[in-house]
């Protein structure tokens, strides 16, 4: 089967970046939206053709999917054994990735025109989330590690644009800022990953890294440090670039300021895409992070992402923005999926937790995509993003109201919505696994079901509020994507996801205990039955449970001060104590020394300078003077 | 090779003839006398190649055709010192050293 023409998948965006970007000025808004749409259209039809060609037309080969380089070529060649490879890499994984991304950039696409209509520096939105799109695609289609380093750099550039789009504002200015500088600060921990791991297995290929066989990881993992080996010290690293990328404890501080960045932008770049990098990255590695040192390595993504996920879901029980009670409940999402792959095996049904993680990556983009969409529409509406400035919308948004309703029942994981059939099955493999982390994530099930529906009735029930006659229902254009993706969120729990992305490649029947499904229902049904007792009608039980939490509430409420506790770091520790007289020295002692020698010129000089007078009878005089001293030398010292 | 009078005589002529120029060179705040101060110098030492030539080594001529190379430099330097000096003069009216210090520091 004949891959190449998904080199065209995220080359289309590329071109409408260069095209939107070059003629900004020139090109107007309704155009600009239109190619973006088109060209991102057009990838995802390519992508849909790719996948059913990949699953359903080539199927198995010899009982497993197997990885294809649609093509690879050598971009530099330092010497035989290291050399950085561009390619596509065509696989299970990959293939759902392009999917989702492409799926989700295009409907973004279609709803920001009419969510950003009348904006200034409309078609450099455009062309930033075509940016965004070809930079996310070529990650997604990497070969290699270097390779997905170089699309990670660009995705954080790109999401560091759009953060800051607004760059009047001074909040997304600092906003965007701090994603960059958060998220760059992790990915030097990735790079020093990359370059260990490419030092001690003489390959950055993804193939060979994943297929290894046991003599060669014995040799991999011969060369140990403090008792771990350094692969699984180099995995450890490069999940910590993950790990900022996908907003885990304690990297998480940048994701809810990112919210500062257009609606649009959150959907997909913080909710659906970019954020789940790290997760895509570590399913990348997953053989490598299962077989080195007996999966130590996993263990840590797993606590990490059952910590941030549990974490997350504390803050976002507090937040009165719904942007940043979605951000949190996007990074407690995340937690889960690290959680799921953290708890998997690797054969068959012992696979289920990476099979369950990337089912989950599938809905939650979905899902979350489409919470985040009608929040903008909401926002669009009420131009507030404040959950006191709304209250019984349903009436005046009834399409918005529907599908928001939709996306909370598939997050808070009711039976037959999409997050039900993820979520069980990461619960399950959680189970099988290891039950503390199990009980970690049926509260966090608990907890989201809960915060999810103090959003819905905050925002569509609650407290009678009249509002002015301009807040309606959105154009055709935001409202369709809402459809759509309200329309997935339920049809992609129904889609067999073991048979086609397992972490051998060769599926599973897979199939839903419904005695654990029933505990999880439970536990989500408690948690929507609290939610709208609280927060169905008025009432001021809310107020009287904060006051019982006390200092604890205000404490989440403060998102744990992890904010001041890295200005503290920052500031009081590196900046005052290291930093500081670090720049002492080089100010007074390097600079100093340097300053010496010139000023010592110039004063030398500014004395010396009346020798030369002008007078060539000086000049003359010099000259005899200096023959004399030299006859002398020679005639009476040499 | 001159009767009565010893290398020695001639030898003493021409130094005197030499610190002249230079004391000319070194005092004079004109220029054109210190271009005559020049041509003091340069005449002593045309002597003195001249003079080397007939004394020690009478068989030879080098001396005597250096005089002339000598000389034949020293008129294209007037020349030259001349039209610059009148170019100068041109300038700034005077044909004073001290005129000519404006390219110092």
């Amino acid at each position: 089967m004949d891959y190449s023409y998904t080199i065209l998948i995220p080359l289309l965006p590329f071109i409408t970046f260069l095209i939107l970007g070059l003629g900004s000025f020139k090109i107007k808004p309704n155009l600009a939206g239109l190619i973006g749409s088109a060209s991102l259209g057009t990838s995802l039809i390519l992508s849909l053709y790719t996948a059913y060609n990949y699953f359903i037309k080539v199927g198995k080969v010899d009982g497993a999917y197997e990885a294809v380089y649609a093509f690879k070529t050598t971009w530099m060649n330092f010497t035989p054994t290291l050399h950085i490879d561009m390619g596509i890499l065509i696989d299970p994984i990959s293939v759902m990735m392009l999917i989702v991304v492409t799926l989700i950039a295009f409907l973004v696409n279609v709803y920001s025109i009419g969510y950003m209509k009348g904006d200034t520096g409309f078609t450099k939105f455009f062309a930033f989330l075509s940016l965004f799109s070809f930079s996310m695609l070529g990650l997604v289609l990497a070969t290699n590690l270097f390779q997905i380093y170089i699309f990670w750099e660009l995705v954080g550039v790109s999401s560091f644009l759009l953060i800051g789009f607004y760059y009047t504002k001074p909040s997304a200015i600092i906003a965007a800022k701090k994603a960059f500088i958060v998220t760059r600060f992790a990915d030097l921990f990735f790079l020093i990953g990359i370059l260990l791991m490419g030092y001690y297995t003489g390959t950055f290929d993804f193939a060979e890294l994943t297929s290894a066989d046991s003599s060669q990881l014995a040799e991999w993992t011969s060369v140990t440090f403090m008792g771990m080996s350094i692969i699984t010290f180099s995995l450890i690293l490069i999940f910590i670039g993950g790990a900022g990328k996908s907003a885990m404890f304690p990297l998480h501080i940048w994701l809810p300021d990112a919210m500062e960045g257009p609606t649009p932008v959150s959907a997909l770049i913080h909710a659906a895409t970019m954020v789940v990098a790290g997760v895509y990255l570590v399913a990348r590695l997953f053989n490598v992070y299962y077989v080195a040192d007996d999966g130590l390595a996993l263990e840590v993504v797993a606590y990490v992402g059952a910590f941030s996920s549990l974490f997350a879901a504390i803050i976002a029980l507090t937040q009165n923005d719904i942007k940043r009670v979605l951000a949190f409940s996007t990074m407690s999402q995340i937690g889960y999926m690290m959680l799921a792959l953290g708890v998997s095996g690797y054969e068959g049904h012992d696979g289920l937790g990476y099979m369950a993680s990337m089912w989950h990556l599938f809905t939650h983009a979905m899902f979350k995509g489409l919470l985040f969409l009608a929040a903008g529409s909401i926002i669009h509406a009420v131009h507030s993003n404040m959950l006191k400035d709304m209250g019984s919308l349903r009436k005046k948004l009834p399409i918005t109201h529907i599908t928001f309703l939709i996306a909370t029942l598939a997050i808070a994981g009711i039976p037959f919505f999409s997050g039900f059939f993820s979520k069980d099955e990461i619960l399950l493999a959680a189970h099988h696994h290891n039950k503390f982390l199990y009980f970690v994530g049926l509260f966090v099930a608990g907890l989201t079901a809960f915060y999810m529906f103090r959003l819905y009735f905050g925002i569509f029930w609650g407290k009678e509020k009249t509002y002015s006659d301009k807040v309606h229902e959105n154009p055709k254009s935001m409202t369709i994507p809402l459809m759509i993706l309200a329309f997935m969120s339920i049809a992609a729990g129904y889609i067999p996801f073991s048979k086609y992305i397992t972490a051998d490649r060769q599926g599973f029947e897979g199939h839903i205990d419904w005695n654990m499904a029933a505990i999880a229902i439970a536990t989500a049904v408690l948690g929507i039955a609290l939610a709208y007792v609280f927060y169905k009608k008025e009432t001021n039980y809310p107020e009287k449970v904060t006051k019982a939490f006390g200092i604890f509430y205000k404490w989440a409420y403060d998102k744990f001060y992890m904010d001041e506790l890295y200005f503290f770091i920052t500031r009081q520790i590196i900046f005052k104590r290291i930093s500081a007289p670090f720049a002492w020295f080089d100010k007074k002692i390097i600079d100093g020394t340097m300053d010496l020698i010139g000023n010592t010129t110039v004063k030398t000089s500014e004395k010396i300078k009346g020798t030369q007078s002008g007078r060539v009878q000086d000049y003359a005089m010099y000259f005899i003077g200096g023959i004399v001293v030299i006859t002398m030398v020679v005639k009476y010292i040499m | 090779m001159i009767n009565g009078i010893s290398i020695y005589e001639i030898l003493t002529l021409t130094t005197i003839l030499f610190f002249i120029g230079v004391y000319g060179f070194f005092t004079r705040k004109n220029l054109i006398t210190i271009l005559m101060s020049i041509e003091l110098i340069l005449n002593a030492s045309a002597i003195n190649f001249v003079i080397i030539n007939t004394y020690l080594y009478p068989e030879n001529l080098q001396g005597a055709i250096f005089s002339v190379f000598i000389i034949a430099v020293a008129a294209a330097e007037t020349a030259l010192a001349v039209a610059i000096i009148i170019n100068l003069y041109k300038m700034i009216t005077s044909v004073e050293v001290k005129g000519t210090e404006l390219m110092k520091y």
